[in-house]
């Protein structure tokens, strides 16, 4: 109990102190994620977007595999990517691996499913809503996609973020493909794993607190934009 | 006086020929045959059900007739014709009334720099320029009505169709629209007008197309049939009963 309160004592002055080690380590993890988040989101809201509105065969399955594709676990995503970027694998020339790069690499390839299949779904509830008045003004469904995307931006604003509070909890993937290295490739999650195996409790807690605290404000921060957006824009 | 980059020769007169429209095994339109010529206001008019809507998403290319078909015979035809349609409960986008209207006008490619002028223009002329900037979702549904004619007419349609218009505005809100129909009109866009409201009708209508359960009953120019309509449904229509 002790050993708690000590614990919890040491965490709130490394905070407190803005630690040069915790603050690494925690930029990198917004760096990481962030940017993981960004590509996910730039490849997965027009991809998951189309997918709402097109109708080609064979969809269904598309779809029926990307919503599999959520429950993705991140340690077999890293371990995909691991082989991939690995010195024998496809990509092994690179030189990626145990990198921030690799990092983002296997964050985004996480998220994807989890960005593409949320849009999907939301941009086929606005197809159903604004479909016919868009063909009566002459948009294809392709020329649709942006348009809905748009119409969805409150909506779509909240997937972002649930991505990026998926990125930033997740720790098979970086752990696999970063390794967790010190000062290079050790983000919040691999070092609260490290830190608390080792018994350094104060800054796996301390970290843990970040983590919790941050991902309370961007989700406070996000319902408050989307409040007030939806009410400026109607 | 529609702008250059948009008029072109008319593809009116349009024509059904024997068309069929059914949906699981139901016939919503039957063998319906119609000529809507260029000038003056149409008006199909019947009860609720009577498959004026479904004759308007045929007209503006927005179903498939089952059977039979729709030519549009004037020789503006061939570029395909200029019609736009404002529906019942119309969708508008979750942004300001300018660029509602900016973005119909984007989806035909006008270049930005005549946009901007021709939406300028069709708001002050639909009285809209003070709502211009307000969020267009957030105005009430007569407000929206006449957003939704404003983006219909800045595309300067030859032909223009309306679902029931007014059909669920307050008096003050329903007139402001029909003004705003009426200077399309005078415009020489050619209006066809769906509506159960019979003195809406009498107010627009230059021709009458009485459906009723899906088949046309008659198209009568509208001062005969309003004194002397040929069908008997459209007689008991006139009368005020109501149609079974």
């Amino acid at each position: 109990m002790n050993d708690l309160s000590e614990a919890f004592a040491a965490a709130f002055r490394m905070l407190l102190e803005r630690d040069p080690e915790l603050v690494e380590i925690v930029s990198l993890s917004l760096a990481v994620s962030g940017t993981a988040t960004l590509l996910a989101g730039g490849l997965g809201l027009p991809l998951g977007a189309w997918l709402g509105v097109a109708r080609f065969p064979g969809r269904r399955g598309v779809v029926t595999t990307l919503n599999a594709l959520l429950g993705l676990p991140a340690v077999v995503v890293g371990l995909g990517v691991f082989l991939v970027l690995s010195r024998s694998g496809p990509l092994g020339a690179l030189g990626l691996l145990f990198t921030p790069a690799a990092m983002v690499i296997a964050q985004t390839v996480l998220l994807l499913p989890l960005v593409a299949a949320l849009t999907r779904q939301a941009a086929e509830d606005l197809w159903d809503e604004y479909g016919e008045e868009l063909r009566a003004l002459g948009a294809s469904r392709l020329r649709a996609v942006p348009t809905l995307l748009f119409e969805g931006r409150f909506a779509l604003l909240t997937v972002l973020l649930a991505g990026l509070g998926r990125a930033l909890a997740e720790v098979g993937a970086v752990i696999l493909v970063g390794g967790n290295i010190a000062h290079v490739t050790r983000v919040m999650t691999t070092a609260i794993a490290l830190e608390t195996s080792r018994g350094e409790l104060a800054l796996a807690l301390g970290l843990g607190i970040l983590l919790l605290a941050l991902s309370l404000t961007l989700n406070a921060a996000a319902e408050l934009a989307r409040g007030w957006a939806q009410r400026a824009a109607g | 006086m529609p702008p250059a980059e948009l008029s072109a020769a008319s593809a009116l007169p349009l024509v059904f020929e024997s068309v069929r429209l059914e949906a699981d095994g139901k016939t919503l339109l039957a063998e319906l045959s119609c000529r809507i010529e260029s000038g003056g206001t149409s008006v199909l008019l019947g009860p609720n059900g009577a498959g004026k809507s479904l004759w308007l998403g045929l007209a503006a290319g927005l179903r498939e007739p089952s059977s039979g078909r729709l030519r549009w015979l004037g020789p503006g035809a061939a570029a395909g014709p200029r019609c736009a349609i404002v529906r019942q409960r119309p969708v508008l986008l979750r942004r300001s009334v300018r660029a509602n209207l900016a973005y119909a006008l984007a989806l035909r490619g006008v270049p930005r720099a005549a946009a901007r002028a021709r939406v300028e223009r069709v708001l002050a002329a639909a009285r809209l320029a003070e709502l211009a900037e307000r969020p267009a979702r957030s105005l009430s549904v007569g407000e929206q009505q006449r957003v939704a004619l404003a983006r219909a007419w800045v595309l300067a349609p030859e032909v223009l169709f309306l679902d029931e218009p007014a059909a669920s505005l307050d008096p003050g809100a329903a007139a402001a629209l029909e003004s705003l129909v009426g200077t399309l009109a005078s415009e020489g866009t050619k209006l066809v007008v769906a509506t159960h409201d019979l003195a809406q009708a009498r107010r627009l209508a230059s021709d009458v197309l009485f459906l009723h359960r899906g088949r046309l009953l008659e198209h009568t120019p509208a001062a005969e049939f309003f004194r002397e309509p040929r069908s008997v449904e459209a007689r008991k229509f006139l009368a005020g009963e109501i149609l079974a």
